[in-house]
């Protein structure tokens, strides 16, 4: 049936907008844990690890992020997982970026200058205190700005989500075109709330790069 | 774990998977010499005088950049013919990955081209070269230097993102795919042979890509 926009129309978009919002910070939180893992595994002494975090990294890098998520989508009830489209959605995306992030973080680990660690060995701290109190602290500053670029991007990608079935903003989006006709304008409100999110975080993320950029 | 694995299924696809790769690697190469040329002329356009342009170019760029490419495909695909223009869904495919490539690139080229010190400019007009002997034998290679590891990475950036023009039924490797699992029912082995095609292509490009630069872009510069 073709309508007009409506008040519940709207509500449509805000509930979407609120799945967005929730499915990015469950993918930031998980994909920051994995992250870590990730960084650690990459730059530690343990060959196995690095090898197994280089494969990671690669093949969340190298393939397109629709398929990881038709992967966990169509994978888990080969696992014996009860189908869920937001269990599905969340995990795909938070392996995701796991990858990215670690990736990110493994840089800033190898950017902190050898001394530091050097110097933390000499006085005999422990691995984890090590990375606890010297290395990740400078590591994690110094990739700031790249690490919310990726929450960027990471919002945007949410939106595949919606090719799975889940309903979050595009797939609002796409309801609302469909019943109302006006895809120029569903898509076009669509859009706007996106850009409402990322560009303030993109300048942000553009401001932490010049501020890092300029000598000290 | 009771699922069986059985990638046999696949086996009599193994040509339309092979096409399938082939039209995903045009519809990029397209997409990158399009969306090349726009970002070349968006950057004309952000470091012209006129105010107006400056403004269309930024405006462009932060849209792009700011808005997930799904919803700019879908915008264009299923918005536009309510302007009165309609395109096919591989046209649609086209325009959205150029107009994503343009603005992604634009803010590379730009980048690169303000890495190169004013000194350098000045010193190609001190020796008398005209603006266009400057560029092209003095600021083209540094630029190029700069640009192009970021360049390529956005390249094999393109090609992962062509997968979402499926949704708008674009021909290429991952619609490919779905036909394939709407035939065999095998969705899961049909998209890991897929997920796996493009983690090949995208490891030979990023190769070949960093095989470039060594021969091209390292000092000594031929």
């Amino acid at each position: 049936m073709i309508r007009d926009f409506t008040l519940a129309d709207l509500w449509l978009v805000v509930q979407g907008l609120w799945a967005t919002l929730a499915l990015s910070g469950v993918a930031f939180a998980g994909g920051g844990l994995a992250g870590l893992g990730v960084a650690l595994a990459r730059t530690s002494n343990i060959r196995t690890l690095r090898w197994g975090a280089g494969v990671f990294i690669d093949f969340f890098q190298g393939t397109p992020m629709l398929l990881q998520l038709f992967l966990v989508f169509y994978g888990l009830p080969v696992f014996g997982l009860k189908l869920n489209v937001w269990v599905a959605a969340a995990i795909g995306l938070t392996l995701h970026a796991g990858a990215y992030l670690g990736e990110i973080w493994r840089g800033g680990i190898q950017a902190v200058p050898r001394g530091q660690v050097e110097a933390a060995s000499a006085l005999g701290l422990p691995y984890g205190v090590r990375m606890r109190y010297v290395v990740l602290p400078q590591a994690l500053r110094m990739s700031f700005a790249p690490t919310v670029g990726f929450l960027v991007q990471l919002i945007k990608g949410t939106s595949l989500a919606a090719i799975i079935g889940f309903v979050e903003l595009s797939r609002s989006g796409q309801l609302l075109s469909s019943v109302t006709y006006k895809p120029l304008l569903a898509f076009g409100l669509i859009a706007a709330c996106y850009f409402v999110i990322c560009f303030p975080l993109s300048r942000y993320s553009a401001r932490l790069e010049r501020r890092f950029a300029a000598p000290a | 774990m009771t699922y069986t694995f059985d990638f046999s299924v696949l086996l009599p696809h193994w040509e339309q998977f092979a096409q399938g790769c082939l039209l995903t690697l045009r519809l990029s190469a397209i997409s990158v010499l399009v969306g090349l040329a726009v970002g070349l002329m968006t950057v004309l356009g952000k470091r012209s005088s006129n105010a107006a342009l400056n403004w269309i170019a930024q405006s462009y760029i932060e849209l792009t950049r700011n808005t997930p490419f799904l919803v700019q495909v879908l915008f264009i695909f299923f918005g536009l013919p309510s302007l009165g223009v309609s395109l096919t869904p591989n046209t649609a495919a086209v325009l959205a990955l150029s107009l994503n490539l343009g603005a992604f690139s634009a803010e590379i080229i730009r980048t690169g081209i303000e890495s190169v010190p004013r000194g350098q400019f000045e010193a190609g007009a001190a020796l008398g070269l005209s603006r266009f002997q400057t560029f092209r034998h003095i600021v083209l290679k540094p630029a190029l230097r700069t640009i192009y590891p970021s360049l390529a990475g956005q390249f094999v950036m393109l090609l992962l993102t062509t997968s979402i023009v499926s949704s708008i039924s674009a021909e290429e490797l991952t619609s490919v795919a779905q036909n394939i699992d709407s035939l065999t029912f095998r969705s899961f082995e049909v998209y890991i042979v897929a997920a796996m095609l493009y983690l090949a292509m995208s490891l030979l490009f990023s190769t070949a890509f960093k095989a470039i630069d060594r021969l091209f872009f390292t000092y000594p510069m031929k």
